[in-house]
């Protein structure tokens, strides 16, 4: 069998690491939005510090899900079986959102 | 409810949850890892439309507005928990060869939305506006 041949039968016909890929992306332009209100919200508050600071710990927490999302998509898109999603990465992201939820309270407390 | 304490351990220790059981296929993690991100697009969503409720309802008397915006964003908050922990719980079942686990969440979740969404439709119509 040609190495060509043989990449052919490793590929999954069923593209599962290539549809996980695209669920990890989806889920950023979830985020994105999210953020995108939060920001509003903030600075909606009235240029006040307590506003401010929430405002920059929601925009903390995106840049933490897209940074745990890039490194799920890098081992996704590399070919060959990927490994299995490590639960630190699914709890970081989840953590992302519950503190960005805490300091969204704040400014909905705020505003 | 203690499961889930149980679990948190685990959410923290990647190789805790290898030493379980036999390493599935590698489709049925990445099935179940998709879950998991559909659900947090869910808890994302519901966040979102406690933001949009604060945002863009000015006109609604600051009680129910502050009161609708909190409650979506706790519902937010309760759907990402509840995904990892469900998420947590699936791939050990894979790893034990058990049953996958059953849960009420998605029926819970369905009932609050439908309410929330009547009590928005109620609000909005009536204006109870300041």
């Amino acid at each position: 069998m040609s190495g060509a041949a043989a990449r052919e039968v490793e590929r999954d016909p069923g593209l599962q690491p290539e549809r996980t890929r695209l669920a990890w992306r989806r889920t950023t332009l979830s985020s994105t939005v999210v953020t995108v209100l939060a920001g509003k919200a903030a600075l909606a508050g009235g240029g006040s510090v307590a506003a401010g600071v929430a405002g920059a710990v929601c925009c903390a927490c995106w840049v933490g899900i897209l940074a745990v999302a890039h490194r799920r998509i890098r081992a996704l898109a590399g070919g060959g079986v990927p490994d299995a999603l490590v639960p630190p990465y699914a709890a970081a992201a989840v953590v992302c959102l519950v503190v960005t939820v805490v300091s969204g309270a704040v400014l909905v407390l705020l505003g | 409810m203690i499961d889930f304490v149980r679990n948190v351990r685990l959410w923290f220790a990647p190789s805790a949850v290898r030493e379980e059981g036999q390493t599935p296929d590698y489709r049925f993690s990445l099935a179940n890892e998709r879950t998991f991100l559909a659900w947090l697009r869910t808890a994302l969503a519901l966040v979102g439309g406690g933001f949009a409720v604060d945002q863009f309802l000015p006109d609604l008397r600051w009680g129910w507005r502050v009161g609708l915006a909190l409650a979506l964003l706790a519902a937010g908050v309760l759907c990402a928990l509840r995904a990892v922990n469900h998420w947590i719980r699936c791939e050990l079942a894979m790893r034990r060869g058990e049953d996958l686990p059953v849960s009420r969440f998605p029926a819970l979740l369905g009932l609050v939305v439908a309410v929330v969404a009547v009590v928005m439709v109620v609000v909005v119509l009536v204006g109870w506006e300041e």
